[in-house]
């Protein structure tokens, strides 16, 4: 089954493009890590697919449904940088935020016991249930992650899309972190990872996409590491590596870099486009 | 009874008071009474106690009644402001609820049409609420820029209304400005007492969708809780906060109380339902602390409440200072 798919997928803010023809699918049980360069189009992307934005062009489904029109938000869960000032200032405890996955299930009526069973059971398997009554400031970044995934956990949803969770994390806590990702996964959880940290996702992921606006490679980690993707997606916007490799050096945010730099969209599950001669 | 408390009625009060008196009495009138009965009786009491008698006049116990509603009603509301950076959502639309009261008052000193000032507040309030919001969705303003814009076009659309008349009506403005406890009827105890079973009500019901968006907007929006409805009800909570606390707290300062109770207690309480809690009782604190001592030294009550908000706010630091 396909959890989410895009077809000539498009998107700009205002004259800006920023997601150009994009198209792949995600297998359910899929663990997807999006790479690319900054400012590349992988958090648009990933909120695309959520239904958070409607795409310019093309089309975007989540479980088979138009993502925008997407009602059953219980399936999917959504995991940001530990780096909100909210999540370290207000006063709410680890137990309150897990709640939030029970939510979409149970807006407004009185919790169920399978609503209670549901956190108890999430607490339980990402390990901070001894933390429960903590206050979420109060945690470590490593932590406060974890709980975010409990909440996806009470939610059971079958989907998780994640923006460069790690990013304020140190070492130690962020391989426990991917740990806990890959066990998920395990359990049939499928996972859109959006990373900036490119040894991470061909350890992890099972399938990899490298995007910078124009989709350069869609495919299993040994065959990205060994394509030429990775380069001709961070160079096309680099200068400084460009201008080795004589690629025009217009401005990055130029749109006409990418149309320049190679020859027609990049085709799904391949290898990356030809760069410029 | 101090000099501070006491401001002239005025005629456009008076209109309001028979507006609103008249919606309280069909709908509430039996529980109000009992309400207020019930309330004599409790300050009596008190009185006799403490041996306070300004406990026992009437026009004390609806000061005390009112704060004690906006006590609850401003921290309850406030806390799902303060922590997504819209604390000054509270003044911007208190500042267009003037706007309000000012084409209610220009209305009837030029047309003769009477609109009830309070509910001009409360209807251009709202369509302010909602024009902050399609501000920022639409024109891509940054949404402290919008407030900043809304809040000083409110104010200059009253005053330019007020220039109107030859300050015919600027008497009556000046009790909106500045709040008053000595003019509290009783149709204002009327009023804040239904708008606070309202807001309670509102905020009892909606309390998850209030509380995921404010934790976390977009993570909240991908499990499809409808963010644009909750923002629009909370919008609407805040106008009826500030429009049935303005004729006591004064359109300058009735916001203080959905903020800075809030932020005082943020640190206190372990869970949300424990901080806001803990923000309602320093709300209550600072209404009747406040109005005592506006009573007894003869003071701005509006400002006095805020002054001993904003000392609480002190204490509560300096305590954990030195815990």
């Amino acid at each position: 089954m396909t959890a989410v798919s895009l077809h000539d997928v498009s998107f700009s803010y205002g004259d800006l493009s920023v997601v150009d023809d994009v198209s792949f699918e995600v297998q359910e049980g899929d663990f997807l890590g999006l790479v690319g360069p900054n400012g590349s189009g992988k958090s648009t992307l990933l909120s695309l697919m959520l239904g958070l934005q409607r795409p310019d062009g093309g089309d975007v489904r989540l479980f088979g449904e138009p993502a925008h029109e997407f009602e059953h938000g219980e399936r999917v869960a959504y995991v940001a940088q530990d780096a909100t000032k909210t999540s370290r200032d207000m006063p709410i405890t680890v137990r309150e935020v897990v709640r939030m996955g029970r939510y979409p299930r149970n807006l407004f009526g009185r919790f169920s016991a399978a609503d209670h069973a549901a956190v108890d059971d999430a607490l339980d398997s990402v390990a901070i249930d001894d933390i429960a009554d903590r206050r979420v400031g109060s945690l470590s970044g490593g932590q406060r992650q974890r709980v975010f995934v409990a909440r996806a956990l009470a939610a059971e949803a079958e989907f998780l899309a994640l923006d460069e969770p790690t990013v304020a994390l140190d070492a130690e806590s962020r391989e426990s972190f991917y740990e806990l990702l890959a066990d998920l996964n395990d359990t049939g959880m499928t996972i859109v990872l959006v990373e900036h940290d490119i040894g991470v996702v061909t350890a992890r992921a099972s399938r990899v996409a490298c995007l910078n606006k124009r989709l350069y490679f869609h495919g299993a980690p040994d065959d990205f590491v060994e394509s030429d993707a990775l380069s001709a997606a961070y160079g096309a916007n680099q200068r400084i590596i460009n201008h080795d490799h004589g690629v025009h050096t217009s401005d990055t945010e130029d749109s006409d870099v990418d149309s320049d730099s190679t020859d027609g969209s990049a085709p799904t599950d391949s290898t990356a486009p030809p760069e410029d001669p | 009874m101090g000099p501070g408390l006491l401001l002239a009625s005025t005629s456009a009060a008076a209109t309001t008071d028979v507006v609103s008196h008249l919606l309280v009495a069909s709908v509430f009138s039996g529980p109000f009474d009992w309400f207020l009965g019930v309330s004599d009786i409790v300050f009596s009491w008190l009185a006799g106690v403490t041996g306070l008698q300004f406990l026992t006049y009437p026009y004390m116990q609806r000061a005390y009644l009112s704060v004690l509603a906006i006590g609850i009603v401003g921290p309850l509301v406030g806390s799902f402001l303060v922590y997504r950076d819209l604390s000054m959502v509270g003044d911007t639309l208190a500042h267009t609820a003037f706007a309000g009261v000012a084409v209610a008052l220009f209305l009837e000193a030029a047309l003769s049409i009477a609109v009830p000032p309070l509910v001009g507040a409360l209807v251009v309030a709202t369509i302010a609420a909602l024009l902050v919001q399609a501000l920022v969705e639409y024109t891509g303003t940054r949404s402290d820029a919008a407030l900043a814009m809304v809040l000083t076009g409110g104010f200059a659309v009253g005053s330019v209304l007020i220039s109107l008349t030859d300050g015919g009506i600027s008497v009556g403005i000046n009790q909106y400005l500045f709040g008053s406890l000595a003019t509290v009827s009783r149709a204002d105890v009327g009023l804040l007492a239904s708008m606070t079973l309202v807001v309670v009500a509102a905020v009892t019901v909606a309390y998850r969708p209030l509380l995921y968006v404010t934790f976390d907007e977009t993570a909240a929006r991908a499990s499809r809780v409808h963010v644009r409805a909750v923002n629009t009800l909370l919008s609407i909570l805040t106008a009826f906060v500030v429009v049935s606390a303005m004729r006591i707290m004064g359109v300058i300062l009735v916001a203080a109380l959905l903020v800075i109770p809030v932020v005082t207690t943020a640190r206190i309480g372990r869970s949300y339902k424990q901080s806001l809690l803990y923000g309602v009782l320093a709300g209550e604190v600072a209404g009747v602390v406040g109005v005592t001592l506006a009573y007894l030294y003869g003071l701005a009550a509006g400002g006095s409440i805020v002054l001993v908000a904003i000392a609480g706010f002190v204490v509560v630091q300096l305590g954990r200072r030195f815990e």
